[in-house]
């Protein structure tokens, strides 16, 4: 069999990367089936477009823009009342910088 | 009384409901008498608004009994696919990140239902974040085939799909990004339609592949498409990717859907009828001596690229995944993990103890193509291949006003049957997903059953905002058959 596309130090790196807590099976099982998938999306490579340009979009439009004004928004309330932590006005987070008094 | 109402089409009961023939109560009461009775079997809704539905209905009713005027889809019972944000009810998108989700706003095309005076009567089952083919992947419920209990409806829209054929709603409304609507029709013998890209507005659809996905109904009959196309159709200045009138004219799609195509002309593709199921390159052939009897000039063409559509396809969708689904944070809203030591396992393992395994594998494919080193080869040649397949496309439709295919390869498989491999459950998409890199409308209609009673779909295909036509092309072999006619026995 063929070298698979990708090793499971590679598949660790994604995970970081995605910030995703894979276990090690599902490390194990991503290595195999992500090597697979690569090995078929190979098949890419039969194709020549140096000469093809990307296609990002179908639409034949660029940017929307719209005047600068000031509209009515979501406001606070509705914006935190799905958060899992929230005191009311903010998202609850752990900390982040340390404390170092410099302020 | 109450089969008979269930019986009717979305047109049929919106119109004898304005007429006050039938009351929009007594339509919604004998949906949920379905929905009571088979839905335990099916599961095809994740929530229902009974009560709610019947306050609305009774507000059409009361509307009409005084001779007000009423919307395009009066009274008419809707169901909608759990990833359109709805202020009512939870906005699931049949993940346990979003379980307990209620969203602050509507989707724009919910905001248009609504106003129509439709009647929203619940929420469906999907793919997780409507990434897969069978439904299979949903995070909460299991949804079966009505036409038979141990198969796949199909995915993602496969809550939709079977809601629509187990007479559990009129309409409903399912969202497409590589076949999603067309392919679970297909398996439950109902249309499906994904419009051109940009026809719909995408607000308030929770995101997959932004530059693929579309909204679309599925529906009893060609004509209930055309009427639910022009409820949900046109511009929408929340989303920059929806069209305006300066490139696609909005027009009445309702008006002459019966009206023949003169001088039809018909492609097919041979090289895509090998690696189908007999029965359905059978149904498809017979789907194309119909058109000849009607006078349609069937051409055979070739699609060089259409063989690497799969490939770019699942380049393409899962990196945008992996960018729209990198806002499940823990932080705003969703799951949040109770084990996080600092703030990055916030992130790591909220996102590890909620996403589902095929939702993780996109993440990682979408990461991985997108990362340095990997980005050229994988993800840039991905949308070069893309240009190629949509200029087989524009090459087609220089010589054809349509190509025509089937849906899916086979019928509804088995449950449990694809889920060991996901390349498998990937290359079952072959026919759907080369319209979505294209972003041109397709429609998915029953053709036939095979040995077993299971539908077949015969897809068609049409130019950017092609639709109306597209609608006419259908209906004429929709008015030649009675395949849509037929529901299961469930």
């Amino acid at each position: 069999m063929a070298q698979n596309k990708i090793d499971i130090e590679q598949v660790k790196q994604v995970a970081k990367l995605a910030r995703l807590d894979l276990t090690e099976a599902e490390i194990s099982q991503f290595t195999t089936q992500l090597g697979a998938i690569l090995e078929y999306v190979e098949k890419l490579n039969q194709l020549d477009t140096s000469k093809v340009e990307p296609l990002a979009h179908c639409l034949p439009i660029n940017n929307c823009l719209r005047a600068d004004e000031v509209k009515e928004s979501l406001g606070t309330d509705k914006t935190v009342t799905n958060a899992p932590q929230t005191d009311g006005r903010f998202f609850l987070v752990p900390r982040i910088l340390e404390e170092s008094g410099g302020f | 009384m109450s089969q008979e109402i269930l019986n009717l089409t979305c047109k049929q009961l919106r119109d004898s409901i304005a007429k006050g023939d039938v009351k929009s109560s007594d339509a919604v009461s004998a949906v949920f008498e379905r929905i009571e009775k088979y839905d335990t079997r099916i599961g095809a809704f994740l929530s229902t608004f009974k009560t709610e539905a019947l306050t609305q209905a009774g507000k059409v009713d009361e509307k009409i009994a005084k001779g007000q005027s009423v919307g395009a889809l009066a009274g008419v019972p809707i169901a909608v696919k759990d990833n359109m944000c709805t202020t009512f009810g939870p906005t699931s998108c049949a993940s346990k990140i979003l379980e307990n989700f209620h969203s602050p706003y509507n989707a724009t095309v919910i905001e248009k239902l609504l106003a129509a005076d439709a009647v929203i009567i619940g929420k469906t089952n999907l793919d997780e974040f409507a990434m897969g083919s069978s439904t299979e992947n949903s995070g909460l419920k299991k949804t079966v085939n009505p036409w038979d209990k141990d198969r796949v409806p199909g995915g993602s829209s496969g809550g939709s799909a079977a809601a629509v054929a187990a007479q559990m709603c009129f309409a409903a409304m399912g969202s497409d990004t590589g076949g999603s609507i067309r392919q679970p029709a297909s398996f439950c013998g109902v249309a499906g339609l994904k419009p051109t890209y940009g026809r719909v507005s995408r607000y308030g659809l929770v995101a997959y592949g932004s530059s693929l996905d579309q909204i679309g109904p599925l529906t009893k009959n060609i004509e209930d498409c055309a009427l639910m196309l022009n409820v949900i159709a046109g511009h929408d200045e929340k989303d920059s990717t929806s069209v305006d009138e300066t490139t696609a004219f909005l027009c009445d799609f309702l008006s002459g859907a019966n009206k023949e195509v003169k001088d039809l002309k018909i492609a097919v593709v041979p090289q895509l009828f090998e690696g189908a199921d007999e029965q359905v390159i059978q149904s498809i052939k017979d789907a194309i001596e119909v058109y000849k009897k009607l006078g349609a000039q069937i051409i055979e063409i070739q699609m060089p690229h259409f063989e690497y559509a799969i490939a770019a396809y699942y380049l393409i969708a899962t990196a945008e995944a992996s960018s729209n689904l990198a806002r499940y944070d823990g932080v705003h809203y969703g799951h949040r993990t109770k084990n996080a030591g600092d703030y990055i396992e916030v992130y790591t393992k909220s996102r590890a103890e909620a996403f589902g395994t095929e939702v993780k594998r996109r993440i990682m494919l979408g990461t991985y193509a997108l990362s340095s080193g990997y980005y050229d080869a994988y993800y840039l040649k991905a949308l070069k291949v893309r240009n190629l397949i949509r200029g087989d496309f524009t090459a087609a439709f220089e010589k054809t006003d349509c190509i025509i295919m089937p849906t899916s390869p086979t019928t509804a498989f088995k449950i449990g049957e694809k889920t060991a491999d996901p390349l498998q459950m990937y290359l079952a998409d072959v026919y759907t997903i080369a319209a979505n890199l294209a972003g041109i409308p397709a429609i998915s209609i029953p053709c036939g059953f095979d040995k077993n009673n299971l539908p077949i779909g015969l897809q068609i295909i049409a130019p950017a905002f092609g639709e109306k036509k597209l609608l006419q092309i259908a209906r004429m072999f929709e008015s030649q058959t009675d395949f849509h006619k037929k529901n299961p026995q469930l």
